[in-house]
């Protein structure tokens, strides 16, 4: 299995506080990596910077062997390959649902209107959001909007994709269709590196869970290993915490 | 889903008292509103028609045969006025878009005209109207360059044309910056470059959102095209104007004044819509 993606010693502070801490992770291809931890830990920090959507200070980032964390690399390249879907969905509240998903295949891979078309409603029928193609984002539901946030950021077949707290902004029954379309990916074989408060959800798709803590990793292993016998005694804490609030 | 039928529905008892007590309130409302009007409206009146000068401001101002006699020149004068409104209105939409979006670049290669944009939206913004529309109207034909036209409605418009682009280059900025940087972090993590997610993106969104003062732009603009009759251009004012010292009575000019309102209203009434769509859109709900 090859690497898809691999970080090594990244660093990333904002002033003086230090978010990323000389963080190393390595995702093969085909494989799910879920960041655990509190608010604050850094894991959407550490999504941001492997999309450079933020600047690191120190380290490395390689996306298939190849350095993106150099100045002089195309950024717009990169993010061709990345696909990174937002806990606020972020759509486009100007453009209908299926205009929010063809955006990037014709403007970015330069297809043809009916082959983006054809592949977006392809990608529609397929997560039951037919019906809702020529819709504006604000006529849907929250869960409705963020899977059709994950369409748009999977219709250009991204290399990887991240998510970042993708439930977060839901409410409990929404969760789950969501993340249902998740699954999916996972059993497609989509490499992707998610942030997310679900374990429950983490345990079903995750091939490593790392539990970040003031901007690194402090335990990583598989679901089982870390969420039912954490070694750490602030991975013990933390899960504790989510355990009280009735999320596991 | 629930069913939402309303047809089987019939108003209980108490919502038929309270439908009648609401009938009471809202007769009782227009009464006041009505009094209340009568007599505010009635004093002013009064106090106008039983002024002293009134007989004379009712020949020189309101004199209907005289307005009757003007109307044909003073129109013809407004049709300059809407011209040039029109004529300048698309010029000015384009140099502000420009203007807006040199502002908001980051670009290195644009960054001296960033400078210069920002140089001349303060002058052309702090300064008043009046003096640009002097100062081209009467400096650049004193400049005798070959190839610029010393036509006054040219020169009229290009001064007027110069201001409101500053007006309408901040308009269109603001509306540029109020885009929530997520959207554009969502743009670009699709691989849009920053251009294409300027375009397709950040400006759709701003522009709807700016529409209603832009109109208000719109109505100012008309209304200051009748400033361009200081250089002599016979526009509504000037025709006005010409009349009004031919025979000193005034009533050419309320002849004007009227048909810049029959425009103006009409158009401030389509903002005020326009505005108040804006706003329900933005807040879904509600009946407040």
């Amino acid at each position: 299995m090859s690497t898809v993606l691999e970080l090594k010693n990244i660093r990333k502070s904002f002033g003086a506080e230090v978010v990323l801490n000389n963080l190393s992770l390595t995702v093969p291809e085909h494989t799910a990596t879920v960041l655990i931890g509190a608010s604050g830990s850094g894991k959407s920090t550490l999504l941001r910077c492997i999309n450079l959507l933020e600047t690191i200070d120190d380290g490395q980032i390689l996306l298939d062997g190849k350095e993106i964390s150099d100045p002089l690399i195309n950024v717009d390249e990169v993010r061709r390959k990345l696909g990174m879907v937002f806990q606020s969905f972020n759509l486009f509240p100007h453009k209908t649902v299926l205009e929010n998903i063809t955006l990037a295949p014709i403007k970015v891979q330069g297809k043809s209107q009916e082959e983006a078309r054809d592949a977006a409603t392809a990608l529609l029928s397929r997560f039951d959001l037919a019906d809702k193609a020529d819709q504006y984002p604000d006529r849907l539901s929250g869960g409705q909007q963020q899977r059709v946030a994950i369409i748009r950021s999977i219709a250009v077949n991204p290399r990887l994709l991240l998510l970042d707290e993708i439930t977060s902004a839901l409410d409990p029954v929404l969760v789950n269709e969501v993340l249902s379309i998740v699954r999916d990916l996972k059993h497609d074989g989509m490499t992707m590196v998610l942030a997310t408060h679900e374990m429950g959800f983490a345990t079903q798709v995750a091939d490593e869970v790392c539990f970040l803590e003031s901007g690194n990793i402090l335990e990583r292993g598989s679901a089982t290993d870390v969420l039912q016998n954490p070694k750490n005694p602030q991975t013990q804490e933390f899960l504790k915490r989510v355990h009280q609030a009735g999320r596991l | 889903m629930t069913e939402r039928n309303n047809s089987a529905w019939s108003p209980s008892s108490r919502e038929i008292e309270r439908q009648v007590s609401r009938r009471a309130i809202n007769r009782k409302q227009a009464i006041i509103a009505a009094v209340s009007s009568f007599l505010v409206l009635g004093t002013l009146a009064v106090v106008l028609v039983s002024s002293p000068g009134w007989q004379t401001v009712k020949t020189t101002f309101f004199d209907i045969e005289y307005g009757k006699e003007v109307f044909p020149t003073v129109i013809k004068g407004l049709w300059i006025n809407l011209q040039l409104t029109f004529i300048g209105g698309a010029a000015i939409g384009v140099i502000a878009l420009g203007l807006a979006l040199l502002r908001t670049t980051k670009s290195p290669t644009l960054t001296p005209f960033r400078y210069l944009a920002t140089a001349y939206v303060d002058i052309f913004r702090g300064a008043p109207l009046i003096l640009i529309i002097l100062l081209v109207g009467f400096g650049v034909p004193a400049l005798g360059l070959k190839g610029i036209s010393s036509n006054v409605i040219f020169l009229g418009t290009v001064a007027v044309v110069l201001t409101y682009s500053a007006y309408v280059a901040e308009v269109i900025r603001s509306g540029i910056l109020s885009i929530h940087p997520s959207q554009r972090a969502a743009a670009r993590s699709l691989g849009l470059s920053s251009g294409q997610t300027m375009r397709f993106v950040v400006l759709p969104q701003a522009i709807r959102r700016v529409v209603p003062p832009l109109l208000n732009d719109f109505v100012s603009l008309l209304k200051d095209t009748g400033l361009v009759s200081i250089l002599g251009v016979t526009d509504a004012v000037r025709a006005a104007q010409i009349n009004a010292s031919r025979t000193f009575n005034y009533t050419p000019y309320v002849v004007a004044a009227i048909l810049f309102l029959l425009i103006t209203i009409p158009m401030t009434r389509y903002t005020d819509r326009a505005i108040r769509q804006r706003t329900s859109a933005q807040s879904s709900e509600g009946a407040i």
